[in-house]
């Protein structure tokens, strides 16, 4: 019960996070000056095109383009009526792309999944590869594992992983024969679900889960590796080994799951960059996620498809904190948010 | 040695019982912290190195231009993509002094690419101290004088030329003018921010450490990446090169700052109870002077430390953000900048050089990580 009494208090600050997180989208998404739609009227008026002008100054009154700043905000969100009554981003309407001349739902909706699935797929990559090594090199502390895995881990934090994922792409096609780009083959595009097409999309999904975990494998294996060995030092693993305990039984039932807690709370600080890694991977990958789709409409100053990327990117760090915080309770029955404070 | 009756055996030597109680633990006891810290830190061989290498660098910079052979910006247009040139010393068993083969261009009408042929019968000497181009020592003194360039009509790529027949290797030293330098400066704004905040949050509690608390946390919880993205397209791009290379730096920075406030704050609100802090508040002290005299230099060097291992992030966030042609733009040289060029996978695999610019960006990032993880485990010298 109290766990549920937890669980919608913190979504209760989630929404309150995200209206401030789309109070600061929304200006930064401002800051350049000018709009779309006054670049393209400008480009117009001096090309002597004037025909065009007055159907831009018609999407200009459609999208309330011509409203003051902080009436535009609260039409784009959705607190207050538009040209066509309330219709924002808590009514469902994610607006209209100028650049693409088309709805931003039509543009992102399948990519939406995309983007999750990718985000899922490497989050339980980097606990596949993580846990077991970073249990493996505290174990084995000191020992050549030991030396290779740290080795590989700064070299991982070190690397800019755009850089890895040409290197990889480079060398997975020259000797392994994997596939470059895109998430699946060009043939399945559009074609039902079925055995083959999965195949092809994990085939797809090895470099991107890889590059843009990597980092996160490295920082993650590094803090187990810290905790297990603070834990291993303690007196009750002693007293495991002495009743004669099969090591790897003793390593999983005790220190593990001590060393782990700090591990699911840390889903909360690993979301964000992965989630910055997958957008940067996303585009030089051309992978159909939401990433590429950012990087024009902030350069063509694209306003509705920027700040809905932004605001979706935003929405998924929350709740995957708010997962992670909302598991740590249940893990970790110790631990109460309520009299913290006291 | 005698044996006892019992039949153990005793060193003659004088022995007292007190002698380790007595002894010093090192013979310098009054040794100043610094000097502590210094002789730990000197034990951990590998941050040494990092820091020395990172030294040298940063002293490199304002001399770029006398160490590059060429200009950052200068062309060679009979040589585009011309493949790296080998320094050698002996010719045919004969110790010459360093010397390279001449290259010549050809055009390959069946592939349309340049072909580079080494003239392996003609090797010519490197000449030292030469005249080259201009430019200016540490953007003040004009000066033409070059570390070494190739003889009289020769060319040297030590690193090979890029798609503009441009010197690879002395626009990386160009470049780390301004790769470099964005870690300094952002660090500042966020060392500049982090600590104010953090202090105010941990110093006076109650309202403002609830409103920083949650700026940071909001500020935390969104990915970096995006936002940097968002915040370096706001930058209007009729701007100078050095103005934008300003914003991107305080734009990196400002994004940083909400760790190290984090941190302070949970500082301070430890040491805040501390009685010597008391004491100087019933003196009378200023809550600015407790700050400044009393606190702050409590953990200055644990904030180094974190500054340090939070550099490196800064430079990938400036070579990501270049790459993306968001950074900074074409006539600035930075080593982002540089691989903007490398995002062709094409173009890497024909002419494997211009993907050069990435090993400075993982041997600077590993070096600060190393100084950062030696720095940290000296700062306390007092613990073994």
């Amino acid at each position: 019960m109290q766990i549920l009494r937890y669980a919608v208090y913190r979504f209760g600050t989630m929404l309150l996070t995200l209206l401030v997180v789309s109070v600061l989208v929304f200006v930064i998404i401002n800051l350049p000056p000018g709009d779309y739609l006054s670049n393209q009227i400008a480009e117009l008026q001096a090309t002597g095109q004037t025909a065009g002008v007055a159907k831009i100054q018609f999407l200009r009154q459609e999208f309330a383009l011509d409203e003051p700043l902080w009436k535009q905000y609260l039409i784009w969100v959705g607190f207050y009526p538009g040209p066509h009554g309330f219709s924002g981003l808590i009514q469902g309407n994610l607006g209209w792309s100028f650049y693409n001349s088309q709805p931003v739902a039509e543009i992102v909706g399948s990519k939406l999944w995309a983007t999750v699935a990718l985000n899922v797929a490497v989050v339980l990559f980097i606990y596949a590869i993580a846990v077991p090594l970073g249990v493996v090199a505290a174990a084995r502390s000191r020992t050549w594992i030991d030396y290779t895995s740290s080795f590989i881990g700064y070299l991982g934090l070190a690397t800019p992983n755009f850089l890895l994922a040409l290197i990889l792409y480079y060398y997975g096609r020259k000797y392994i024969g994997l596939p470059i780009g895109g998430l699946m083959d060009p043939d399945f595009e559009g074609q039902p679900l079925s055995w083959d097409k999965i195949k092809s999309v994990l085939l797809h999904l090895i470099v991107p889960t890889f590059v843009i975990g990597t980092a996160g494998v490295a920082s993650m294996m590094q803090r187990l590796r810290a905790n297990m060995l603070d834990e291993l030092g303690k007196p009750y693993v002693e007293t495991a080994v002495a009743k004669g305990m099969a090591p790897s039984r003793m390593l999983a039932k005790y220190p593990l799951r001590v060393a782990f807690n700090p591990f699911v709370a840390d889903i909360g600080n690993l979301l964000p960059t992965l989630i910055s890694g997958s957008v940067i991977i996303s585009v030089i990958m051309s992978l159909p996620t939401i990433g590429p789709d950012l990087l024009t409409a902030l350069k063509t100053q694209d306003q509705f498809l920027a700040g809905f990327v932004l605001m979706f990117v935003a929405l998924l760090t929350l709740i995957g904190t708010m997962i992670s915080d909302v598991l740590l309770i249940m893990l970790d029955p110790r631990i109460r948010y309520e009299g913290r404070e006291a | 040695m005698t044996q006892l009756p019992d039949g153990r055996y005793v060193d003659d030597a004088p022995y007292d019982p007190q002698i380790s109680i007595q002894q010093l633990e090192r013979q310098d006891l009054d040794a100043p912290n610094w000097l502590l810290v210094w002789r730990k830190f000197r034990q951990h061989k590998l941050g040494l190195i990092s820091g020395i290498f990172l030294l040298l660098s940063y002293l490199m910079l304002p001399f770029a231009g006398f160490f590059a052979p060429y200009g950052a910006n200068e062309r060679h247009e009979e040589h585009l993509f011309s493949p790296p040139q080998l320094v050698r010393f002996f010719h045919e068993g004969e110790f010459l002094g360093p010397y390279i083969y001449p290259m010549t261009a050809e055009a390959n009408l069946e592939t349309f690419q340049w072909e580079f042929k080494p003239d392996y019968s003609n090797p010519s000497r490197l000449r030292f101290f030469c005249k080259g181009t201009e430019y200016k020592l540490a953007g003040l003194i004009p000066s033409k004088r070059h570390l070494f360039c190739a003889a009289e009509g020769q060319t040297i790529f030590l690193w090979g030329s890029d798609r503009l027949g441009r010197d690879v290797f002395s626009r990386i030293l160009y470049g780390a003018q301004l790769s470099l330098t964005v870690g300094l400066i952002g660090i500042t704004v966020s060392f500049v921010l982090g600590i104010g905040f953090g202090s105010l949050a941990g110093y006076f509690g109650g309202t403002i450490d609830w409103v920083v608390n949650r700026v940071i946390e909001i500020l935390r919880s969104l990915p970096e990446l995006p936002l940097w993205l968002a915040l370096s397209a706001a930058v209007p791009s009729n701007w100078s090169p050095v103005a934008v290379f300003f914003i991107i730096s305080i734009i990196l920075g400002i994004l940083d700052w909400p760790g190290l406030a984090r941190s302070v704050r949970a500082k301070f609100l430890s040491l805040r109870e501390e009685e010597f802090v008391r004491a100087a508040e019933m003196m009378g002290a200023s809550s600015g002077r407790v700050i400044q005299k009393h606190l702050l230099p409590n953990f200055m060097s644990h904030l180094i430390a974190s500054a340090t291992l939070s550099i490196p992030a800064m430079i990938l966030g400036e070579t990501a953000l270049s790459f993306l042609g968001l950074g900074l733009r074409a006539p600035a040289v930075s080593w982002g900048v540089m691989l903007n060029d490398a995002q062709n996978l094409a173009s890497v695999d024909i002419y494997p050089w211009i993907a050069i610019p990435m090993l400075p960006i993982v041997v600077v990032v590993l070096a600060f990580n190393f100084l950062g993880d030696g720095l940290r485990d000296s700062l306390d010298p007092y613990q073994s």
